[in-house]
């Protein structure tokens, strides 16, 4: 049997990952991936700590699925607004977008 | 070492490998691919962890819906493919440093954490009973209502936003 560490480690570097995309890409649709892949390493713990402290619960699962469907309105919403931002100003590059900028 | 260990550490080499080149690649559509890539070993992983439908609705969800929702927005916006512009803006200097010491934070927490077998084997009616729990007035019914709601609010409201004026 594997021990809840090796998951738990394998999520922390996911998400660390996750992370480092959100700082440092470009592209607004990368940032977003790199969310995505942060969202994935936190269910990764979820389901790790329903599977190895209480398996016999629902708890655990339920909320993976709830990140689950916040993650695909996330989505959703994100490139909603990124598609928009393409329209007006011909862009997805996160420094180029500064219409808020006095 | 056991089959079930060399299959985790194969899917965690996947799933890891794959996330490094999502944020490492240059060219976004490469990164797309291999964030399904990813997904797909963080599925595997949830076979391991014994919970099949997870691991199906990852499947469905991210690489059948959220993936290809990606996929489609680098098509509409396609304009970053020449090669004068660098993936990575000039804060990935002190992003690296930050990511790598939580990341080195984290396991170390993790590390030592934990149990090293599970509490208790799966249920065989574990699916069967969070599908009743999800709609059962005294478990989650409401919290589940609340985020269909949500869900509903956040497509309306991206077809609002995404509509052409």
């Amino acid at each position: 049997m594997v021990p809840q560490s090796w998951y738990l480690v394998v999520a922390a570097v996911l998400f660390c990952i996750g992370l480092y995309g959100v700082l440092a890409r470009r592209n607004a649709i990368a940032v977003l991936m790199g969310v995505e892949l942060m969202l994935n390493a936190v269910n990764l713990n979820l389901v790790t700590f329903w599977r190895y402290q209480e398996p016999t619960g629902v708890t655990g699962q339920a909320f993976a699925l709830f990140v689950y469907l916040v993650a695909a309105a996330e989505a959703a919403v994100g490139l909603a607004l990124i598609l928009t931002i393409w329209r007006t100003r011909r862009t997805v590059v996160l420094e180029e977008i500064d219409l808020l900028k006095g | 070492m056991t089959l079930e260990q060399i299959l985790f550490l194969l899917f965690a080499a996947i799933t890891l490998g794959a996330a490094l080149m999502v944020v490492l690649r240059r060219n976004v559509f490469h990164a797309a691919l291999f964030m399904i890539l990813s997904f797909f070993g963080v599925a595997g992983l949830y076979v391991l962890l014994e919970a099949p439908f997870l691991a199906a609705v990852q499947l469905i969800i991210y690489i059948g819906g959220i993936a290809i929702l990606i996929v489609f927005a680098i098509m509409l916006t396609r304009d970053l493919m020449n090669p004068n512009i660098p993936g990575a803006i000039d804060q990935w200097k002190w992003a690296a440093p930050v990511a790598l010491l939580l990341c080195a934070m984290l396991i170390w927490m993790a590390l030592g954490w934990g149990r090293a077998t599970p509490a208790a084997p799966v249920p065989d009616n574990s699916l069967h009973l969070l599908g009743r729990t999800l709609v059962d007035a005294e478990g989650l019914a409401l919290p589940f209502e609340v985020a269909s709601v949500l869900l509903l609010v956040a497509l309306i409201g991206a077809v609002t936003v995404a509509r052409e004026r």
